[in-house]
């Protein structure tokens, strides 16, 4: 790889996003939105379902956000990006860059369906998901990529039994050319991630995973310290899947050969993971183990 | 020109002429050859749209959604379930106050399974804001699907063209194809009112609060009730315009001229019948036949259900003795809705009219114009009213 990465230094001034938009103290998503915006540029056209986005953006008349964006329903996303992408050929504008925005619910559960066709169809857009593993925007009820055991207000006692739900992995299963993770605690490789996926032809998918403070129990000021810590332990990893090739990036390349941090660390900081048992931290320790020996043995050229 | 087809190629044709700039659409019987014709038009390039074939019809009527708010006319169709999956986006389009067309091959709802006519589907949409036309031929699906465009981008409202499925959609009839220039002269491009655009950005459909709010110039944007209340009034205000469009609409093609309900020898009937979609062509062999025989009977065709043109309807009502509504369609528990909304029509006027309701054909079950000749002609004959229970014609229990 031999594109430059950015750095705070070379990274465009210009901002899209408003100050004073309704977002949460310490939103994840907003240092996400902020520096994606910055890499879509200003001939983009957003396509944003039901979401924090959504409020992020504001109440009508008043918008936070300097790009177009279309609101559209819950399961629609990637229908009406498509629907989007129709007009801008029909009127032959192909330059305009169409980008779905969406959170982990509106990806992973009610918009997966438009999302496979959307992927199916080949249709030439960039779907973000932030993933803060929880229908925040409703008031933290699970959600598809909702880690397991966690306490949310429908998992109130137990936990998520079931595991989260690899959608990176389901969407490459498109066998698109693109499909990418970032986390908003790294923001630059997010941005060079965007960058990347618009000079590529088709569908392309980025998977960011977004620290919500209100919603995972932490204070706000810890938002990029988390976001690092499920980087750190191995939970949440960053990598590209470039025409089949997969590959870790960033700070999770750089892990590799390295000892990660126990994920026990990342789940003492948190409220969501109160109801866990050693027994249950052990189990998820031995998956994270388990994965990052394939990491290792992709990297050595193993397999 | 003039040809002989099936109605949904005459649909098809429509599509093609208004200038139609992108085509969602997802298969459903008896829509399919609808979807069909048009693929094979913009694939051999005969039609330059962009076609796409989503995966579900909550897909295809979202990009039309999309590709509305993005400038482009935009068309789809379905029948049936598939209009029910996109009931959630059909008030979408409606609420953002876009103009698609979309044409409702008439079928009966599942469950059970049917693919045969009945008006059931397009009627249980009938609050979700949308302008609903009926088309009784071949002939008035192709004007009606041009005429729909104008309408919408007249009153910024989406339209639903619904003609029956099988009895329309399947069979060939002969129909004239109106001219392209002619029909541009009537349909100008579509210029919408605002678009997404990046030289211009906005943020559409974003929330919004109940009560009114100024905007960061001070001008005063509405809340929710009142963007409601302006569909409405505007809703209400598309009466006129399809009477409007139909004079346009006749001036250039000849045709056309009784826009809200077609009369077959109402004008001295003391005698009338109501109905929708094929059965009002179908009615007029009954009143052929009971004319003959010296009843003073004629039919009303509805051609346009939602607006409701009540003033019209009532109107030609008046002072009728007898009004028998004829209809493939029930609000369960109640009756049938046409039914319902004629009757809401007549309140206020002096000569009330005795009125009946018949329910008939649903899921397909054949309608016999022996059984329509029948009822008709004892209905005029007891000359009394039943105004909530709804008989049932060809029902074997």
């Amino acid at each position: 790889m031999a594109t430059k990465k950015t750095t705070i230094l070379n990274l465009p001034e210009e901002e899209y996003v408003h100050p004073g938009n309704r977002a949460c103290a310490g939103c994840g998503l907003s240092i996400v939105y902020k520096t994606g915006l910055k890499a879509l540029g200003r001939d983009s056209i957003l396509v944003v379902p039901p979401s924090c986005l959504t409020v992020l953006q504001g109440l009508y008349p008043i918008a936070a956000t300097q790009l177009p964006c279309l609101n559209v329903t819950f399961a629609s996303t990637a229908a009406a990006a498509t629907g989007v992408l129709a007009a801008m050929r029909a009127q032959k504008r192909p330059d305009v860059q169409v980008a779905a925005w969406a959170g982990d619910g509106g990806t992973s559960d009610i918009g997966l369906q438009a999302l496979s066709g959307a992927c199916e169809r080949g249709e030439d857009f960039i779907f973000i998901c932030y993933d803060n593993e929880a229908y925040m925007n409703t008031g933290v009820q699970r959600s598809g990529t909702t880690p397991q055991h966690v306490l949310t207000t429908t998992t109130p006692f137990t936990g998520k039994h079931q595991r989260k739900k690899d959608v990176p992995a389901i969407i490459a299963a498109h066998g698109i050319d693109y499909v990418a993770t970032a986390s908003a605690a790294y923001p630059l490789d997010f941005y060079d991630k965007v960058v990347k996926a618009k000079s590529i032809p088709g569908p392309k998918y980025i998977h960011v995973h977004t620290p919500c403070p209100a919603g995972w129990g932490f204070s706000p000021r810890y938002t990029v310290k988390i976001g690092r810590m499920a980087v750190e332990t191995g939970l949440f990893d960053l990598y590209e899947r470039e025409k089949g090739q997969f590959r870790l990036t960033g700070a999770s390349e750089k892990m590799l050969g390295k000892k990660r941090k126990p994920v026990a660390e990342y789940f003492i900081t948190q409220n969501r993971f109160k109801g866990m048992d050693e027994e249950k931290i052990q189990s998820l320790q031995a998956e994270v183990d388990e994965k990052w020996a394939g990491y290792e043995k992709i990297a050595q050229g193993v397999c | 020109m003039h040809i002989i087809e099936a109605g949904n190629v005459a649909a098809a044709m429509g599509v093609k002429l208004a200038g139609v700039q992108v085509v969602a659409a997802y298969p459903i019987t008896p829509q399919t050859p609808l979807t069909e014709k048009l693929s094979e038009l913009v694939d051999s390039r005969e039609m330059d749209a962009q076609y796409i074939p989503v995966e579900s019809e909550h897909s295809a009527l979202s990009v039309c959604i999309a590709a509305s708010s993005a400038g482009s006319r935009a068309f789809t169709a379905t029948s049936a379930n598939g209009l029910l999956y996109m009931n959630e986006q059909l008030h979408w389009a409606a609420g953002a106050r876009l103009p698609i067309v979309m044409c409702v091959v008439n079928r009966g709802i599942g469950a059970p399974w049917t693919v045969w006519n009945d008006h059931q589907d397009a009627m249980s949409q009938r609050d979700t804001g949308w302008i609903q036309l009926y088309c009784c031929d071949h002939q008035q699906i192709i004007d009606t699907v041009i005429q729909a465009f104008a309408i919408a981008e007249t009153v910024r409202a989406p339209v639903m063209v619904c003609y029956d499925g099988y009895i329309l959609s399947h069979t060939y009839m002969p129909f004239d194809i109106p001219d392209q220039a002619d029909v541009e002269k009537f349909l100008p491009a579509f210029t919408p009112d605002w678009a997404l655009n990046p030289q211009c950005p906005a943020n559409l459909n974003t929330v919004t609060l109940p009560e009114p709010r100024a905007d960061v110039r001070g001008n005063t944007a509405p809340g929710y009730m009142e963007i409601r209340h302006n569909l409405h009034t505007d809703l209400r205000r598309t009466i006129d315009v399809t009477a409007d469009t139909d004079t346009k609409f006749k001036d250039i093609f000849g045709r056309g001229g009784q826009p809200f309900i077609e009369s077959y020898f109402c004008d001295d009937a003391e005698h009338v019948v109501v109905c929708m979609g094929s059965l009002s062509y179908q009615m007029r062999d009954v009143i052929d036949e009971l004319r003959k025989e010296g009843v003073s009977v004629g039919v009303y065709g509805l051609r346009l259900y939602r607006p409701f043109p009540d003033r019209a309807v009532a109107e030609a009502l008046d002072g009728r003795k007898n009004v028998l509504v004829f209809e493939k369609a029930l609000s369960y528990g109640y009756e049938g809705p046409l039914f319902s909304d004629i009757k809401a029509a007549l309140y206020g006027t002096d000569s009330l009219p005795k009125i009946r309701n018949f329910i008939l054909g649903l899921g397909g079950r054949e309608i016999r114009t022996r059984a329509l000749y029948q009822a008709v002609k004892t209905a005029c004959n007891e000359n009394q009213s039943k105004p909530h229970e709804p008989d049932f014609i060809g029902l074997k229990l």
